[in-house]
């Protein structure tokens, strides 16, 4: 037994209301810059839908994650070391940029430049991969809330497996938001595609991270994750993924996505877990029981054998700590509520979900029945087998066993708490008939419902006594030649010494703030936009030269 | 004159080749990448890049033959002089033709597709002037000199280069050569001076280090936190 830590996310996706901040306030942080226009670490998908980029899940076409092959073991989907090496030169696997969407911006200059006419002067899309005019046909969320999905969402990879005879009774019935970051896997498919083993997995916190002086760009890693989250810089010509936020967490702080999260609804924690049988549990056959095999090589923080080794193998008495007061670890091992994403891709994903029983609640108040009364939960998650299978293809590998009892804990918790709230004696009936305990029960009521943010977020700080050192809390201006040195290097988009990334940063907002360029290149024509003048002095253009000039 | 051409010029361009890319790595690691514009388009590039890139390694391999290994060797091993020239001309045709069909694709591609001309740096143009200049006189040797002027380079041109890593420096060899010899040999000095200010470094992160590597590489957190260096003076405490 090898004991390693694992920084784990879960999200409730009941309490998804698909409002994008996550995703907005992570590419705010992150991937706002040229290069990374299209990227989003964090994304928010309607289901059923395609998602980002299209069509992601059918890995027949894609070739992501691992397969078992003849003799059972475990290789990648889209070949072996030496096939990797043979297709080097074209990728051909690799996604096109219309595979995610042309990012663009708009002809804001037009609305300022504009002399007196009779008609409103238009802002025209201006696509920020070729600076041409573009016609807008998709992006990252063009099918959110179901939006056009009469044409589009029949092409949803997972609803294909379900069968094609639900897709009206579904579209009636049934939708939920799916965010998305990278699942920092246990047994990373990127990072095995990787020819220059740029891409590490940290051994203190499990987190996966691009070595940004090591890689080559071979691009192999986006085609190698399953769930494409990793990304091409074109800019840069460097692969860029999420990156856990890991500057936030080494200090105890939650990632930006969690921390501004309208819904509350994630948890950051650690698990425990034995290095040594990842291979083992990736390689188990049927799909349906990789779910299973993946929550058993986590590893129970109280049990004091398990502490033992833990600390034998170098986990921090207070890593060990924070483990056990994990709700990541209570809402995956203890409750039993939180399922993995697509265990089929044999990964072992680290950012677990409780599907949605929100959908299921719908149906039964929409036919005029009580709504939060077990029986009438229960009968409907017996009924409606069409969103349960969906969500096992999503979550289980297609096993509906695992579903059927989360989306029955759910059930028996809102009609086990309606009691107790409205003052009537609580029914012990109730837990009783999905194997819980009452007291397990409102546990479980309070990590779902009322957990304040020092419960929902449990981050050990890193180890290093260095903490005035800390990006985050010094002040990183301070760094060798300070802020404002100038771009790139003479060899190209961001060559040249790194760059800290608060220093960057500052730079980036001063740049935007002074800029009057559509996209900041320096050779594209100069043209107004307001929406980062900041108020002084007038932007260039924005009045006409005057005469004497 | 001689003497300058054939023996300061290659001295001068391969020390800047070397100490150029020792100083690229240590400067710009980051910088450090091939650059692909897959992203951007990849019908055109299904095609011309393979055919140039094998076609590249092929021709690598035939001049490490043919200028690379001394004539007497390959005479001991019993090939003659005939079959030499014959695999010589035959695969060294065939791959230098490779070569220029998949650079053409790859510099029309690079002039027609908007997002990939306009992602091309300065250095790349003159690069891939260079590059190129020094694929087509290249080719043209095999052509012309091997069919129809039957020039020997194996005993001009390879001597004259093996020389230069021996310091028996024979620059009368070259002043002998054909012209076109000549100039492939003097833009093939500038490519390399070219070399590691370009794009061209990513020859060198060939990834052969992928065969035998473990699939997941762990790694430990980075003794620093943050992006500041630790400060001289003082070490941290554990």
């Amino acid at each position: 037994m090898k004991v390693m830590a694992q920084m784990a996310m879960v999200m409730n996706l009941d309490k998804c209301i698909g409002c994008h901040t996550c995703s907005v306030t992570c590419k705010q942080a992150w991937t706002n810059r040229a290069g990374t226009e299209y990227v989003w670490f964090n994304n928010v998908e309607t289901r059923p839908g395609q998602g980002y980029p299209r069509r992601y899940e059918d890995q027949e076409e894609w070739q992501g994650g691992w397969e078992l092959n003849k003799r059972g073991r475990l290789k990648l989907k889209a070949g072996g070391r030496l096939k990797k090496l043979a297709t080097i030169f074209s990728n051909p696997k690799m996604p096109s940029i219309q595979d995610y969407y042309e990012p663009w911006t708009y002809d804001y200059a037009t609305l300022t430049d504009a002399p007196a006419q009779e008609h409103t002067p238009v802002a025209r899309p201006k696509s920020l991969i070729s600076g041409k005019d573009m016609k807008i046909s998709w992006s990252s969320n063009w099918d959110d809330d179901l939006g056009g999905s009469a044409a589009t969402a029949e092409h949803d990879p997972v609803l294909k497996k379900v069968g094609d005879k639900v897709k009206f009774e579904f579209e009636q019935t049934f939708m939920f938001y799916l965010p998305r970051i990278c699942e920092h896997c246990l047994n990373p498919s990127c990072a095995a595609s990787c020819p220059s083993g740029a891409i590490y997995k940290r051994t203190e916190d499990g987190i996966v991270l691009v070595d940004q002086d090591r890689c080559r760009g071979w691009r192999m890693c986006v085609s190698g994750c399953p769930y494409k989250k990793v990304y091409f810089n074109h800019r840069t010509g460097k692969a860029e993924k999420c990156t856990f936020c890991f500057p936030r967490v080494e200090v105890g702080l939650p990632t930006v996505c969690a921390e501004t999260c309208v819904g509350r609804l994630r948890y950051i924690g650690l698990v425990l877990y034995d290095a040594d049988r990842v291979l083992e549990a990736a390689s188990v056959m049927p799909e349906s029981a990789l779910y299973e095999a993946q929550r058993s090589i986590l590893l129970d923080p109280h049990d004091p054998e398990v502490m033992r080794a833990a600390e034998r193998d170098g986990v921090p008495r207070d890593w060990i700590d924070a483990a056990q007061r994990s709700p990541v670890n209570a809402l995956i091992n203890t409750y039993k509520v939180a399922l993995p994403l697509h265990p089929e891709y044999r990964t072992m994903p680290m950012v677990w979900y409780i599907p949605p029983l929100s959908p299921v609640v719908d149906v039964v108040r929409e036919t005029g029945e009580d709504a939060e009364k077990r029986e009438n939960l229960f009968a409907a998650i017996d009924v409606l087998r069409i969103p349960i299978e969906y969500l096992a293809e999503l979550f289980t590998a297609g096993d509906v066993a695992p579903v059927d009892g989360v989306l029955r804990k759910l059930a028996a918790m809102r009609s086990y708490m309606r009691d107790i709230n409205l003052g009537r004696d609580p029914d012990g009936a109730i837990p009783a008939a999905v194997g819980m305990g009452e007291e397990e029960m409102y546990d479980m009521y309070r990590l779902l419902a009322l957990a304040k943010y020092d419960e929902r977020y449990v981050i050990p700080p890193a180890h290093a006594e260095q903490a005035h050192d800390l990006e985050e809390v010094a002040c990183s201006l301070d760094y060798e030649g300070g802020p404002g040195m100038g771009g790139s290097g003479p060899f190209g988009e961001g060559s040249g010494g790194t760059t800290p990334i608060a220093v960057e940063n500052f730079r980036m907002l001063q740049d935007r703030q002074t800029s009057d360029t559509l996209a900041s290149p320096d050779d594209k024509a100069a043209r107004v936009n307001l929406l980062n003048w900041d108020g002084k002095g007038s932007p260039q253009g924005l009045f006409p030269p005057k005469a004497d000039e | 004159m001689d003497t300058f051409l054939w023996v300061i010029v290659p001295y001068i361009c391969l020390t800047v080749f070397v100490v150029g890319h020792f100083w690229r790595y240590r400067y710009d690691k980051f910088g450090w990448t091939t650059r692909s514009s897959q992203l951007y388009e990849d019908r055109l590039l299904r095609w011309g890049s393979p055919l140039f890139h094998f076609g590249l390694l092929a021709v690598f391999l035939g001049h490490v033959m043919g200028l690379g290994v001394p004539k007497s060797w390959t005479e001991a091993v019993g090939v003659s002089e005939g079959l030499y020239h014959f695999l010589a001309v035959s695969v060294g045709a065939v791959a230098g033709f490779g070569t220029v069909v998949g650079m053409a694709i790859l510099i029309y591609r690079r002039r027609t597709v908007g997002p990939v001309f306009s992602a091309t740096t300065k250095m790349d143009k003159t690069m891939y002037a260079v590059l190129a200049t020094v694929i087509l006189l290249g080719l043209a040797n095999t052509v012309f000199a091997n069919i129809f002027a039957h020039y020997d380079y194996r005993e001009g041109v390879s001597i004259w280069f093996r020389g230069i890593f021996r310091f028996q420096l024979h620059p009368e060899l070259m002043a002998e050569a054909p012209i076109t010899f000549q100039l492939h040999g003097l833009a093939a000095m500038l490519l390399f001076a070219l070399w590691p200010f370009t794009r061209l470094v990513h020859v060198f992160s060939a990834p052969l280090g992928y065969l035998t590597r473990p699939y997941i590489v762990y790694r430990s957190r980075d003794t620093q936190l943050g992006t500041h260096r630790p400060r001289p003076g003082w070490d941290r405490t554990r």
